[in-house]
């Protein structure tokens, strides 16, 4: 029989929560780590028992957590994140030379293969990665220092790689997203890096079809189309189809095209979801109604999914790293929202029903399908 | 022996119940005191002070005596109240909202 584990990591703490294939009903642990802001946690492809999680907080910096028996028990692992020899500069709101600083660990990503490897995406912008289990991290230095990376300029949420996606048709493929940098790709396991933009279009910056500078919000594939990726910027859905060295717009007949959740079908990579805010400062749903909108068309063509949300008076966001989709035959999609509520739907979005109201502001959904 | 107080999401980060027990070696510093700190619960570092610099977290407070020993140098020799474990060494999370 098969289940499935949400990992929700809030501004408060972190939830997991459990059921069965049928996923009508769910226990929820948690807060673990209560008070501290979880940015993420996520499980290893290749033991999905071991958890990583990313725990911070003003006050005392950044902890990494590890689990080793599916978040029952956990346990602090090295937190010492240093950048590699000087730090260098970046550019601050105002357009100042600001040193390159460890705030905290954005997105944590471990190896498909090794579940002692991980990479951890870091604002201000950098990778790490460990290769024993989260004890140690190294700096992998080829992205923060970038010839483009002087010229980096932070985004509302500060300047952080957020987003990670491996390619497993191409062990060496690394696709990192940077707010307000843009998306830069490897190939050779994250040593070197490229700016992958070409196509985007921001009006927020001087040239608006700089190679690098964009604010993009979140990155997707279907690992089974790995040359195809889905994007929401700051404005703007977008679609690349050969591994990020172009892209066009797909936003088409969405009532916005701000957001920052994006997320593909498990089994249909042409079905595409995101959730449409009116504005880059109103970040609440258009109209006071919590829409999905649903694409099977690779993009162009949106279809609102509304069974089972508020169509009312709901002012909520969905932030970029609070989708994801379960891998059962009838694909299962899931988000959190900043008003603590977590929604489910067990057939890609047809119905709706919330799992859980009231939890803190949720920043990261992961799900992982056990079999 | 000297008497730590920890904020409370730091004892349960060190699993500590009520004071922590420490026993620094020398002179009674600031410094030392957080060396045997991070000696005796390795999970605090980077909590309290940077790993690299030690400097002082921003939101992290010294409290000892009904004295704010936050802006101390490391090498200051603490009050002989907290040495002698009549007082103890409080580490405070400053009132900075949350």
């Amino acid at each position: 029989m098969s289940k499935v584990r949400i990992l929700v990591g809030t501004r408060k703490g972190a939830f997991i929560l459990t059921s069965d294939g049928k996923r009508r009903k769910w226990d929820i642990s948690g807060p673990h780590f209560g008070g501290w802001e979880i940015y993420h946690l996520k499980a290893s492809p290749a033991d999905p028992d071991r958890l990583y999680a990313s725990q911070s907080n003003a006050w005392f910096g950044q902890i990494i957590q590890r689990s080793n028996d599916g978040g029952r028990s956990w346990e602090p692992v090295g937190n010492q994140f240093t950048y590699q020899g000087e730090p260098g500069n970046h550019l601050w709101y105002d357009g100042t030379p600001r040193p390159f600083e460890f705030k905290r660990i954005w997105d944590l990503e471990p190896s498909l293969t090794d579940p002692d490897t991980v990479y951890a995406g870091a604002e201000d912008a950098a990778l790490f990665r460990t290769t024993d289990g989260g004890q140690t991290w190294q700096e992998m230095a080829g992205l923060r220092t970038h010839p483009s990376a002087p010229g980096w300029q932070p985004g509302a949420g500060g300047l952080c790689l957020h987003t990670l996606i491996f390619d497993s048709a191409n062990p060496g493929r690394i696709f990192g997203a940077i707010s307000a940098a843009g998306v830069f790709r490897s190939d050779d396991g994250g040593a070197s890096w490229r700016p992958a933009n070409h196509g985007l279009h921001s009006q927020q910056i001087p040239d608006p079809d700089a190679e690098v500078g964009h604010c993009v919000h979140r990155i997707a594939m279907h690992p089974a189309r790995p040359e195809v990726l889905f994007m929401q910027k700051h404005w703007d859905v977008m679609r690349s189809d050969d591994g990020g060295a172009s892209w066009r717009e797909i936003s088409g007949d969405l009532p916005s095209d701000f957001g920052f959740a994006i997320e593909v079908h498990a089994h249909e990579p042409d079905t595409v979801y995101v959730v449409p805010v009116k504005s880059d400062s109103e970040h609440y749903p258009p109209e006071g109604k919590l829409r999905v909108y649903r694409s099977r068309s690779g993009g162009d063509q949106w279809q609102a999914l509304t069974n089972g949300l508020p169509q009312s008076n709901c002012y909520v966001n969905v932030l970029r790293g609070a989708m994801a989709v379960d891998g059962l035959d009838s694909c299962g999609v899931y988000f959190g929202t900043t008003g603590g509520q977590l929604f489910a739907s067990a057939d890609g979005g047809d119905r709706w029903s919330a799992i859980v109201h009231s939890l803190p502001a949720v920043l990261s959904v992961e799900v992982q399908t056990l079999r | 022996m000297i008497r730590v107080v920890l904020p409370a999401h730091l004892r349960k980060l060190a699993r500590v119940d009520g004071e922590a027990v420490l026993e620094v070696e020398g002179r009674v510093t600031q410094g030392a005191l957080l060396d045997a700190l991070e000696a005796r619960y390795p999970m605090l570092r980077g909590t309290v002070r940077d790993q690299v610099t030690k400097k002082r977290r921003p939101f992290v407070r010294f409290f000892a005596c009904e004295q704010d020993l936050s802006h101390d140098p490391p090498d200051a020799l603490l009050p002989a109240a907290v040495a002698a474990a009549a007082e103890p060494f409080m580490i405070v999370g400053a009132m900075a909202g949350g």
